[in-house]
């Protein structure tokens, strides 16, 4: 029976959020079909039949000169203290190269020029060790510097703060509770390590259990997991496609995929980030021209994209890229790295959001990094798929296997998600997160930012634009005890700086009041309420 | 009218204007001549491409093929896969295993794993860049560095993904890469991944890297303007996974300031079990640590944990914080892992005394003892925790593999080692034993036995 706690959180969610749109055919189907695990108490299911939301609203064009104005200055400035520098009128700081002179540079001028002059200002902004769990609170190292950010030391202080950048979607980042509980007793059957890959001596028992029972989370025949989410990528991708086939990737594609593709020797080819009709124009001229030059036909055609867009925070349209791939006989890669228990009702990421049927996608990937707070990837699919990839596979005949506490979290974490465990803990944390996300993002649209990405996503991406603001933000939000995640080129592109919140089930209404509270001041001091469009009342 | 004309045309002489002229109309006849191009004749219409469209018919995602039992379902251990393993049910002598320190389930380092796990919980939740810094990889950073007195370390997530992005970060499209023939295949993909030029020599083959590096000296000569831009690297082993022997580091040290290539040294299997103390190669040859650029080990193998890293000056190492694809892109090492390895360090330090020199006799023991097996042949140095070991006549995996088999009936662990089709040169199939530096003379007697025996059960 699903408790009273539930019963009202899905209330408070479809109430909320779940306005209806009678004229949209492109609403994600929520009901899931044959993947249950359970019947599903109708009520309880979380059904917004909104229009699929997703913006990107351009910048105003005051904002884009500024950008590259600001990028003007920086560069000046930097040509400016370079020439300083190699005249001796200012000190040469950071590490010179130890070899004698006549060894070629090992670092471009460029890369230096950027490092140097870019990267150094605002470098107090990233990695910030932090001494505690990755929750929904965190304990963040303080660190001085007394160069202009070249050295730090720690001064010994902690600063509390408010977490909008860890990945813990569904909060399992916890030192206490079953989870925890449970990968301690792993410690203390199995060690913390292996020693062996999973071909020679490496197999164990709860390797096995893992790839059961993830298999069948999925809904699918078989899987297979390795104890790193980019080398699952990376590693696995050459086995699938090679020399005269051809891989059509989103533009945004994380660069563990790019690395994967481009080990495999295919040619690739990059379609417009979620655009249906390019990919389906390249589809199409791919298989009438054939390869370059020789006019082969393709051996495959693999489609690489991922389920949710940690930098954009946009949802794949599956729906219609199944279609296309049924259509011109492709095969899909689908890297469910964020969404994976943090998108669907539940919780089985975008193949369940949309309603799709597991087996329509030809590899199913993920990553445990995220939403299970553990590490490591997986593939699943077919049994044979998940066969040709034991026996091909770099990580899993090279690679030392998954550590037992790992696999352990994995287990429990997953339980708990599918209700395994007997209790609706996992229900109640996917529709915390589903109101968390809806909340936050439309409170953020009201004050009048630019906030990109679907509605239905847990990533929040908050467009700031100018260099000069990536620091800013970041120290200004700090100062309100609240850790946020900025990023500027080269993770986005020149003009696109931005700040990225992820939202957990582990954040309060209370915590997100605070931190919108927060967003709101600095906003307004930043000048960062760029939006121009009318706000629609939901 | 004939104001409109600007001045500088009207004093131009006049075959400077025809000329002008010309050229303008052989332009505009370029472009012309470009629209009206065969290309548009044979251009398919729609029906044509309908049916090419239809007619395509790709590859199956996967070929068709018989899946081998031994890969697809490997032996299953449970319980740790420490010094004795159970497999089936039955406890057997691990000889398989990288346990050469014998770090798994060693309560020392439980412990500590269980306390990180009550204060830091599982995952990291996030890359390095993004709160995925934990104290304890700091921690473990400035240990590692201190363990081998450089100035700084790096930590990955996973000892495959180490090396694989340490040398895209710094070899570019253009670089060269020297590399020896028998370096492992993480090093090789991160050989591919950098797009560089890469000259394979012979393995361990001082004379045909010399030749190698002859030869680009003298397409330098011819081109010194590229030579000047073109980064050069030389990629080796400490102790080579596949070979179990030692690089010729002091030689390769002396060529370097010749060439003027920079060294990236992987210690994956030498560190912590090469050298008095574990240093490994350079301490074993006595090479100062500073004519190395990149020192690159993993935690997966002696630590007993999981991971990899690099070691070096700050200079070489601090690059990759922004340029190494594992280290920015992926979610940072579990801290309980850290710890791990911590507290293997810790114990290292604590007893090095006797460890390294107890590791070297059980190498030594073993390596003689295999020798003497008849239709055997051991390869590599004795004092390597690796050995290989193959049928003198007719190795062959299938063979070799029925030895595994019978030795895993008599409850000793082995392992053929595995080798993907992909492996830019394949070694020849081979038993690989790994030595624990806890196995007693009746153990090592009864690893060599069991194999003898299991050389004679396959007849032999
Ligand atoms: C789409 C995608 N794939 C793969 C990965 C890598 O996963 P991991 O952090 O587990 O190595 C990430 C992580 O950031 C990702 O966003």
């Amino acid at each position: 029976m699903p408790s009273n706690e539930l019963k009202s959180l899905v209330k408070r969610l479809n109430d909320d959020f779940g306005d209806v749109d009678p004229n949209n055919n492109d609403k994600p189907n929520l009901m899931s079909k044959e993947t249950h695990i359970e019947p599903q108490n109708s009520s309880l299911v979380y059904s917004p039949k909104r229009e699929v939301q997703e913006s990107f609203e351009e910048a105003p064009l005051w904002a884009a000169v500024i950008t590259y104005i600001g990028y003007l200055i920086l560069n000046v400035f930097g040509w400016l203290r370079d020439f300083l520098r190699y005249s001796g009128l200012e000190e040469k700081k950071g590490a010179i190269d130890p070899n004698p002179k006549g060894f070629v540079p090992l670092y471009s001028e460029y890369e230096c020029f950027y490092t140097r002059n870019m990267y150094t200002r605002i470098r107090d902004c990233f990695n910030r060790p932090i001494c505690s769990v990755p929750g929904a609170k965190i304990s963040l190292i303080e660190r001085v510097s007394d160069d202009f950010n070249w050295t730090f030391k720690q001064s010994g202080r902690t600063i509390e703060a408010l977490n909008l950048g860890s990945y813990n979607y569904l909060g399992f980042a916890e030192n206490n509770g079953k989870c925890a509980s449970n990968s301690i007793e792993a410690i203390k059957k199995m060690g913390v390590a292996s020693c062996s890959p999973k071909q020679e001596f490496g197999t164990m028992k709860i390797h096995k259990d893992l790839e059961e029972t993830m298999a069948k989370y999925l809904g699918v025949e078989d899987s297979i997991c390795f104890g790193m989410g980019f080398a699952t990528n990376s590693t696995n991708i050459p086995n699938l496609v090679n020399k005269g086939c051809l891989i059509l990737s989103d533009e945004l594609n994380h660069s563990s995929l790019v690395l994967g593709s481009r080990l495999s020797g295919a040619t690739i080819k990059v379609f417009k980030h979620n655009d249906i009709d390019d990919l389906e124009k390249k589809l199409k001229d791919s298989i009438v021209y054939g390869q370059a030059r020789t006019h082969r036909p393709w051996k495959k055609i693999l489609i690489v994209v991922e389920g949710v867009y940690s930098m954009e925070g946009s949802i794949v349209n599956l729906p219609k890229i199944i279609e296309l791939k049924k259509k011109y006989k492709a095969y899909l890669y689908l890297d469910e790295a964020h969404s994976i228990g943090a998108i669907g009702p539940n919780g089985r990421g975008v193949v369940d959001y949309w309603g799709c049927d597991p087996k329509d996608v030809d590899i199913l990937m993920g990553t445990f990094t995220k939403s299970f707070g553990s590490c490591g990837g997986y593939i699943a699919g077919t049994k044979k798929l998940i066969n040709h990839i034991r026996t091909y596979s770099y990580a899993n005949c090279y690679a030392s296997s998954m550590s037992p506490p790992i696999a352990e979290q994995i287990i429990s974490s997953l339980n708990t998600i599918s209700g395994a465990d007997g209790t609706d803990e996992g229900k109640k944390r996917i529709a915390q997160l589903a109101w968390n996300s809806h909340y936050f993002r439309e409170k953020l649209v009201k004050m009048g930012f630019i906030v990109y990405g679907n509605n239905d996503s847990p990533v929040v991406p908050l467009m700031l634009y100018m260099p000069a603001k990536i620091r800013a933000f970041n120290v200004e939000m700090l100062k309100r005890g609240i850790a946020v995640v900025t990023v500027g080129f080269p993770a986005t592109r020149l003009t696109e700086s931005r700040v990225r919140f992820c939202l957990s089930a582990s954040h309060t209404k209370e915590m997100l009041d605070k931190a919108l509270e927060a967003i709101d001041e600095v906003g307004d001091m930043l000048y960062l309420k760029y939006s121009k469009r009318k706000v629609h009342n939901a | 009218m004939l104001d409109l004309i600007p001045d500088y045309v009207k004093n131009a002489p006049f075959y400077h204007l025809a000329v002008e002229a010309f050229l303008l109309v052989w332009i505009l006849w370029l472009i012309f001549r470009k629209s009206y191009s065969p290309a548009e004749k044979n251009k398919l219409s729609e029906k044509d491409k309908k049916e090419l469209l239809e007619e395509w018919t790709p590859e199956p995602l996967v070929p068709d093929y018989e899946f081998k039992d031994s890969v697809i379902n490997p032996r299953v251990v449970e319980g740790p896969v420490a010094k004795y393993a159970i497999v089936n049910g039955v406890k057997s002598l691990n000889a398989a295993s990288f346990n050469f320190l014998n770090m798994v389930g060693n309560e020392k380092i439980n412990e500590k794993a269980i306390k990180s796990i009550e204060k830091y919980g599982v995952g990291s939740c996030g890359p390095r860049g993004f709160y995925g810094t934990i104290d304890v990889h700091l921690e473990l950073e400035q240990r590692l560095a201190k363990f081998f007195s450089v100035e700084e370390g790096i930590i990955y997530s996973y000892g495959f993904s180490t090396i694989a992005s340490a040398i895209p970060a710094y070899s570019k499209r253009g670089d060269i890469i020297f590399a020896d023939e028998g370096v492992h295949f993480a090093i090789q993909k991160g050989i591919v991944a950098s797009r560089s030029d890469v000259r394979y020599f012979k393995h361990n083959d001082i004379e045909d890297l010399e030749r190698l590096l002859k030869e680009q000296e003298e397409a330098d000569k011819k081109n010194p303007k590229k030579a000047k831009a073109t980064r050069r690297f030389l990629v080796i082993e400490g102790l080579y996974m596949n070979h179990g022997d030692l690089c010729p580091l002091p030689k390769m040290v002396d060529l370097k300031y010749k060439y003027k290539y920079r060294i990236f040294l992987d210690e994956t299997v030498s560190f912590a079990t090469i050298g008095k103390t574990g240093r490994g190669v350079t301490e074993y040859y006595n090479v100062p640590r500073e004519k190395i650029d990149l020192i690159s080990g993993s935690m997966e193998l002696s630590l007993g944990s999981v991971g990899g890293f690099c070691v070096g000056s700050s200079f070489v190492v601090q690059h990759q914080v922004l340029s190494g694809q594992g280290y920015c892109f992926s979610a940072s090492l579990p801290p309980l892992l850290a710890a791990s390895a911590i507290e293997a360090l810790n114990i290292i330090e604590a007893q090095q005394g006797e460890m390294f020199p107890d590791l070297e006799k059980k190498c030594k023991l073993l390596h003689q003892k295999l020798k003497s097996v008849n239709n055997l042949t051991v390869s590599g140095i004795d004092i390597s925790p690796v050995k290989h070991v193959r049928l003198s006549f007719d190795n062959t995996l299938e063979k070799l593999e029925k030895i595994v088999d019978y030795a895993q009936a008599n409850s000793v662990s082995l392992t053929v080692a595995r080798y993907l089709k992909e492996e830019k040169f394949s070694p020849k199939p081979s038993i690989r034993i790994s030595v624990n530096y806890d196995l007693s003379d009746s153990e090592i007697d009864l690893i060599v036995n069991v194999i003898e025996q299991g050389i004679k059960s396959i007849g032999c």
